[in-house]
Formats: structure tokens, C-alpha cells, sequence
């Protein structure tokens, strides 16, 4: 959004008396749409279609900050369906779902006529860029249909490309009966068995699409009411398989055909109707999800994108959240030692004998305050000032102060954070040297913005945006107990892992 | 472990009165004259030369018998100790084994001592001598041979309880409080190593109970490092 995005307007409107929102906006820009595909990313940007006239889609330079970017009809004869998938289903454009393979894109996407008669078309291009030479839709035809009559509604396709075999996958249907399961061909896009029946995988829901993980096929679908607004019940579900063609049970057992899923993410905070999840994985252990939620009640009830950790827990997955901002405590999971400011600790409530011998009843004393960090930074030396990890001990120079920075952009899912000791101007940077300090006030720079992103166990990785000098991302590593670097990320070690806690 | 309370410090005493003091290993050796047994993770550095074990710690240094200091291990508390009681440093030169010191009004002797451990027990070292263990500062110091330069390396130490080291002269890593050894505990900012002769010293400062260290580089990936000679020799 020029002039400022969505947490400019937020940090306007906190000023302005009203309740400070920054911590829980998702995403920035323009965010808002409806069914949103799985983010993909084409020549160093985000791009991400939605329900629509004409299928709009929006792009995103960072992955935080989105704009609009046309609709992808445009592109096509007659900016419609072609004439093989009106006769099948209809000329609407919902709900579209988008895959690479070798150098093509695949662009699944609904044209319901009367539901439940529907059908699902392929769109194929070399590129997503419209700005580019190669940016052409070939209009591939029908994939499946539903004549209005079966026991199935052809919308809401996904696609699950199946890293163990590489074979391609479509999952489709929606509230008139089954979700179904058939095989694409990846050298066209469309069915590679079409004479095959569909696989019947789940019953009554949408937006499904399988993904894998360690030895189980997951199938999301979302139950509920859409399209709403506030009023919908939308709600994500899971249910998993040893096989891709299911059965898909859930935690208790129960078939997906038989109406079961196991809840994955459901209406939390400002956000109702959380729906259609999208899987984005980016590699050494951090998985992420795209979802669009029905209502988000800070940005007046619309529906909007949002970009959400993806943890993995006693073999399901679980939608994490983005961090908010606050004050924590930086936890190192491989040593249990927190980041502090290296200055001299003073004791929470300050120091004082112990009450009494051992064995003896002490008499009632007062609670004893948090420690501020006005109530010790006196003591503590001016200037830039290293850092260590140390027990912790709720301590002021413990205490870190973590919040986004308005216009600063960020990255796939989040935006840039700076951390400060709380209650100051004390801003953690990287150095020159690779190394950690706490410098005496945030400037904005590259070493200063931190990306905080959520690992699938839970943990989190924090890396700064430059490291002066050098060329290669780092992250925060705990190489000794009481000592914090910035190396290259290592995802099999608990170096590189924090938790990251209320104090 | 130190503890620095009066009470547990009181209640140390009370056991050290009253229980056999030798740690695990000695207590089948009591003393019957006056002398105590040497210590069971310890020897006398030999003249062959040593090189770090097969997970780098160097298990071979000079240690100076223990000086008696006071107070708690905050920060200042240490730093005051240190720079009281600092010995005289002849350049990069290591003290000879045997060669004494006289530090406000003691005299203090150095020792070769080689480690059967990844750690050095000084604990056992002081006992063994018949010193004081709690309330007290070491010296220790150490030369390793480095092969070929090593760029982004790190000393790295664990020590029981705070500690203070440094490497050719340049101080690289400050452990304050009560803590146990633990291994890669305190870390140094990456260090480039020259070919040829390194020195490490440190001063480690226990109030009570056990007291120890360990020390090694890493590598650039953090892995540690082996292959390096330790140039000390009684």
C-alpha cells in the first residue's frame, strides 16, 4: 500500500487514543480476499489468487506487505472460462488453487454453474508476472465436473504433489456430499486416469488439500458456514492416512467420511472463520500456512489473508502463532539460559537476607514487584553493551521488549521486529563481527530488524535482517551456556532454537 | 557447586569437620601422616608432549596453589579479586613446574598437572596439597601449538565457579557467580589462530564445595577442535 500500509494506519489510529491494534494485525497492505490459493513464490516475489470476477490475485514483494495485482482473466480471450468449462459447470470464478511443475504454473480454480453443478478448469503459464514476456494463460479446459446430480460439488480444488513419488493429485467438493481424489498427470495438467472413478475421501466440507509429513498423508478440509462475515462458523479440520487415497481418520478414529476431523485452527483473537489452508514450506524445519479468515474485526469484518506458523505435535499438525508484541524472555532450548543485557543483576526486589533460620516461619512481607529496568539502569554502563545468556531470574536486563516496526516491511508471513531491553531505548544488533550487542537506541537498521519466525516444534528462530559485512543469512545461536553468536541456521540443532516466553 | 550464603557456607564447614574429606576416589586411601594421597584424576605433567583429547579439551596446565579471597562472585567481586591478587606474568613465558610465587605474604608454587578427565579437578589438587578449596582463587595457564592459522575459532570453557580467561595476553571470556562446570560454557568471540604457540591463562574463583574447568576450542562450525599440541612440559 503506498504511503504506509495497514500498521501505519494502526499506529495513526493507537495515537489517535484507540486500542493499540499493531500486535495482532495480520499481514500488511492489502490483504483482503476470500478462498485464497497456496501462496507461491515466482522471480523473488508472492503471488496469491483468491474468489473473484475474473479470479483477482494479489502480490507481495516481502510477503508481508500486499497489494492487489489485477485478475488473472484479464490474461484469457473473453476474460472467462472457456466454452468447454462454462458447458460443464458456470462462469463464476471461485476459490483457486495453483502448483508448479518443471517450468509451468497449473492454475486449478472453480466455475460453478447452479451448484452443486460445477466444474474445476486448468489454466497453464510460464509466468505469473504479468509485467513478463512469458506471461500467458493457456486455458487448458475442464479437469472434473459435477452434473448437479452426483453426490459431489466440483469446486474448490487442491493440489498435493506427493514428495515420496512425485505423482500429482487433485482434491475437490464441497457442501453436496464428497470430497473427492483424483490423479493428475504432470506433463498436462489434467487427469491421468480419466476414466477412473474419483476417490470419495471425506463428506460435507471444502476447501480440502492433502499434505505429507513423515509417513502420513493429512487431508485439511474446512467445516462451517462461509461468507458470512462474522457470522461464519468456519473452522479448519484434519484427518490422516497412511495412504494417499485415505482412509483419513481423525484423533479419535473416526473416517472424514463419516464426519470426522480433528480441529486445526478455529476462530481465536480478532480473526472469525479461519478457512482453506495452503501449505508453504520453506525448508529447514519452518513451515508455514496460508489461510484467509471470514472476519477479521480490525479491519471492519472483511475477509483477509493471513500467514501462520505450521508446528507439528504428537504427529498432527497444529496452527502456531505469530508472535505478538510484547515483553519476553529469550529462552535458549539448547541450554536453558536466557539472552541478557551483560550487566552486573541486582535481585528482584533487591537484595536481602534470608527470612530468618532455616526452619523458621517467616513473618508475611508485601509482594515483591517486577523489577523494571528504571529501577536498576543506573548501575548500568552507557554505551554499547554486550550480551550473554545467563538463568534466568527476571531481571530488567532479561526483559526484552518485542514489537514490530511500522513501515519497515518484513518477510513471507511477518513483519521486520526490532527487540530492546523493556522500558528502554537498548536495542539488540548484530555486529560487525558477527556477534551480538545491545546498542544504546534503535536506528532502523538492517542489523537491528529481526525476523522471528516459529519452528515446527514450537521453537523459534530469530535472525537479523543484515549482518554488516556479509552476504549470508545468520541466526541467533546459542554456541555456549552463557554465550549468544549469529550463525548460519542449522535446523537439526538446538543451537539455533528459543523460546520465546512471557517473563 | 559454591554456595555463598552464610548458612550453607556455615553448613559446608560443618560437614567438611565432620565427614572424611576426601572426594570419591580418595577414600580408599586415608592419610595416616599428616601427608594426604595425591589426587586420583591427577599427574604430574609427563615429558612427552600432549595433545588435546579426542574432543579437544587440553588436559595438560600449570596451576598455582590456591590464594584465598573473600566476598561473593558478582562481577565487581571478581574483578576486584583478580586484579588483587594478580601474579607476574613474564610476557608469553609459562612458569616452570615448581617455580614460586609470593602473593601477599604466601608463597605459592606452581604445578604440571596432567588430567585424566576432560576437566581439571581443583578440588582434588588442593585437597590433595592440604589447601583450602573454598573462598579461593587459582591461576592456571596453558600453551597450545597450533599447526596451520585457524580464522573464526573459540576458546571455550566451563569452570567451577567464576572465571576469567585470557588468550596471548587479550582477555576473551568473563564467567561471573556461582556455577558449575559445564561443557562450552563461556565462549569466546571467533579468534584467528596464527601458526605456532598459544597461551591461555585463567583465574578461576570458588566459594565453596567442588571446583573445577574444562576447556577447548571450537571451529568455525562450532565442532571441536583436535590436532593441536599442548606445550607444556615440567
Amino acid at each position: 500500500m503506498a504511503g504506509g500500509g495497514w500498521i501505519s494506519r494502526l499506529m495513526v489510529a493507537a495515537a489517535a487514543g484507540l486500542p493499540a491494534l499493531l500486535a495482532a494485525a495480520a499481514l500488511d497492505g492489502d490483504p483482503a480476499m476470500h478462498d485464497p490459493s497456496t501462496i507461491i513464490e515466482h522471480e523473488g516475489r508472492y503471488y496469491v489468487y483468491a474468489t473473484g470476477a475474473g479470479l483477482p490475485f494479489h502480490v507481495s514483494d516481502d510477503g508481508w506487505t500486499w497489494r492487489r495485482g489485477g485478475a488473472l482473466m484479464q490474461a484469457l480471450p473473453g476474460g472467462r472460462p472457456g466454452p468447454a468449462v462454462l458447458e460443464r459447470g458456470g462462469n463464476n470464478t471461485w476459490a483457486p488453487d495453483i502448483v508448479r511443475v518443471g517450468d509451468r504454473y497449473y492454475l486449478y480454480y472453480s466455475a460453478p454453474g447452479t451448484q452443486p453443478r460445477a466444474a474445476i478448469g486448468l489454466l497453464i503459464s510460464r509466468s505469473l508476472d504479468p509485467q513478463s514476456p512469458d506471461y500467458h494463460w493457456e486455458d487448458a479446459g475442464p479437469v472434473v465436473w459435477s452434473d448437479g446430480i452426483e453426490d459431489s460439488n466440483a469446486i474448490d480444488p487442491g493440489v498435493f504433489r506427493d514428495p515420496t513419488d512425485g505423482r500429482l493429485w487433485l482434491t475437490y467438493g464441497s457442501y453436496f456430499g464428497y470430497i473427492r481424489l483424483v490423479e493428475l498427470d504432470p506433463k498436462t495438467g489434467l487427469r491421468r486416469y480419466p476414466n477412473r472413478k474419483p476417490v470419495d475421501i471425506a463428506i460435507n466440507s471444502e476447501a480440502s488439500i492433502i499434505i505429507y509429513n513423515d509417513g502420513w498423508y493429512y487431508l485439511l478440509v474446512t467445516h462451517g458456514s462461509c461468507c458470512q462475515g462474522a457470522d461464519s462458523s468456519y473452522n479448519i479440520r484434519v484427518g490422516r492416512a497412511r495412504k494417499v487415497t485415505g482412509p483419513y481418520l481423525d484423533n479419535m478414529g473416526v473416517d472424514m467420511l463419516k464426519g470426522g476431523g480433528k480441529l486445526f485452527a478455529g476462530s481465536s483473537g480478532r480473526f472469525i472463520g479461519p478457512g482453506h489452508f495452503g501449505l508453504i514450506d520453506l525448508g529447514d524445519g519452518v513451515q508455514k500456512f496460508s489461510l484467509h479468515y471470514e472476519a477479521d474485526l480490525d479491519r471492519g469484518g472483511v475477509s483477509v489473508l493471513d500467514i501462520r506458523p505450521l508446528l507439528w505435535r504428537d504427529g498432527w499438525p497444529v496452527a502456531g502463532e505469530n508472535l505478538q508484541a510484547g515483553e519476553y524472555t529469550i529462552e535458549s532450548a539448547r541450554t536453558g539460559t536466557v539472552l541478557e543485557m551483560a550487566v552486573q543483576g541486582v535481585p528482584v526486589g533487591g537484595p536481602r537476607a534470608r527470612p530468618g533460620p532455616p526452619g523458621a516461619t517467616p513473618a508475611p512481607r508485601a509482594p515483591v514487584p517486577d523489577q523494571q529496568a528504571s529501577d536498576v539502569e543506573a548501575g548500568w554502563p552507557a554505551g554499547t553493551v554486550d550480551t550473554r545468556l545467563a538463568p534466568a531470574m527476571l531481571q530488567a536486563q532479561q526483559r526484552w521488549r518485542i514489537e514490530p516496526v511500522p513501515g519497515a516491511g518484513g518477510y513471507l508471513g511477518g513483519p521486520w521486529f526490532r527487540i530492546r531491553v523493556a522500558g528502554t531505548e537498548r536495542t539488540l544488533a548484530a555486529t560487525a563481527d558477527a556477534e551480538l550487542a545491545v546498542v544504546p537506541a534503535f536506528t532502523g537498521a538492517p542489523e537491528q530488524l529481526w525476523r522471528i519466525e516459529q519452528l515446527t516444534d514450537g521453537t523459534w528462530r530469530l535472525m537479523p535482517r543484515g549482518v554488516p559485512g556479509r552476504s549470508e543469512a545468520m541466526a541467533l545461536s546459542a554456541v555456549g551456556s552463557s554465550f549468544a553468536t549469529l550463525s548460519a541456521f542449522d535446523a537439526g540443532s538446538d543451537r539455533h532454537r528459543w523460546v520465546i516466553r512471557k517473563p | 557447586m559454591s554456595r555463598h550464603t552464610a548458612s550453607r557456607r556455615d553448613v559446608l564447614a560443618g560437614l567438611l569437620a565432620s565427614l572424611p574429606l576426601a572426594p570419591l576416589g580418595h577414600a580408599a586411601a586415608p592419610a595416616t601422616d599428616g601427608a594426604r594421597p595425591p589426587p586420583a584424576t591427577l599427574r604430574k605433567a609427563g615429558n612427552a608432549p600432549a595433545r588435546v583429547d579426542a574432543d579437544g579439551f587440553i588436559r595438560r596446565w600449570l596451576v598455582l596453589d590456591p590464594i584465598g579471597v573473600g566476598g561473593r562472585l558478582t562481577a565487581p567481586e571478581v574483578e576486584a579479586a583478580i586484579e588483587r591478587w594478580q601474579v607476574p606474568w613474564d610476557g608469553d613465558a609459562l612458569p616452570r613446574d615448581g617455580q614460586v610465587v609470593e602473593l601477599g605474604g604466601q608463597r605459592l608454587t606452581w604445578h604440571a598437572l596432567d588430567t585424566l578427565l576432560y576437566n581439571l579437578n581443583l578440588y582434588h589438587f588442593a585437597w590433595s596439597r592440604s589447601k583450602p578449596t573454598s573462598n579461593v582463587l587459582f591461576w592456571t595457564c596453558t600453551a597450545v601449538e597450533v599447526p596451520t592459522e585457524a580464522r573464526d575459532v573459540r576458546l571455550s570453557i566451563g569452570s567451577n565457579a567464576a572465571s576469567v580467561w585470557w588468550l596471548d595476553g587479550q582477555r576473551v571470556i568473563a564467567l561471573y557467580n556461582d556455577r558449575q562446570t559445564v561443557i562450552d560454557d563461556g565462549v569466546s568471540r571467533r579468534l584467528t589462530l596464527r601458526p605456532g604457540r598459544h597461551v591461555i591463562r585463567a583465574a578461576i574463583i570458588n566459594g565453596g564445595g567442588a571446583t573445577d574447568f574444562c576447556a577447548r576450542f571450537l571451529d568455525a562450525r562450532d565442532r571441536p577442535v583436535t590436532g593441536l599440541t599442548v606445550g607444556v612440559s615440567s
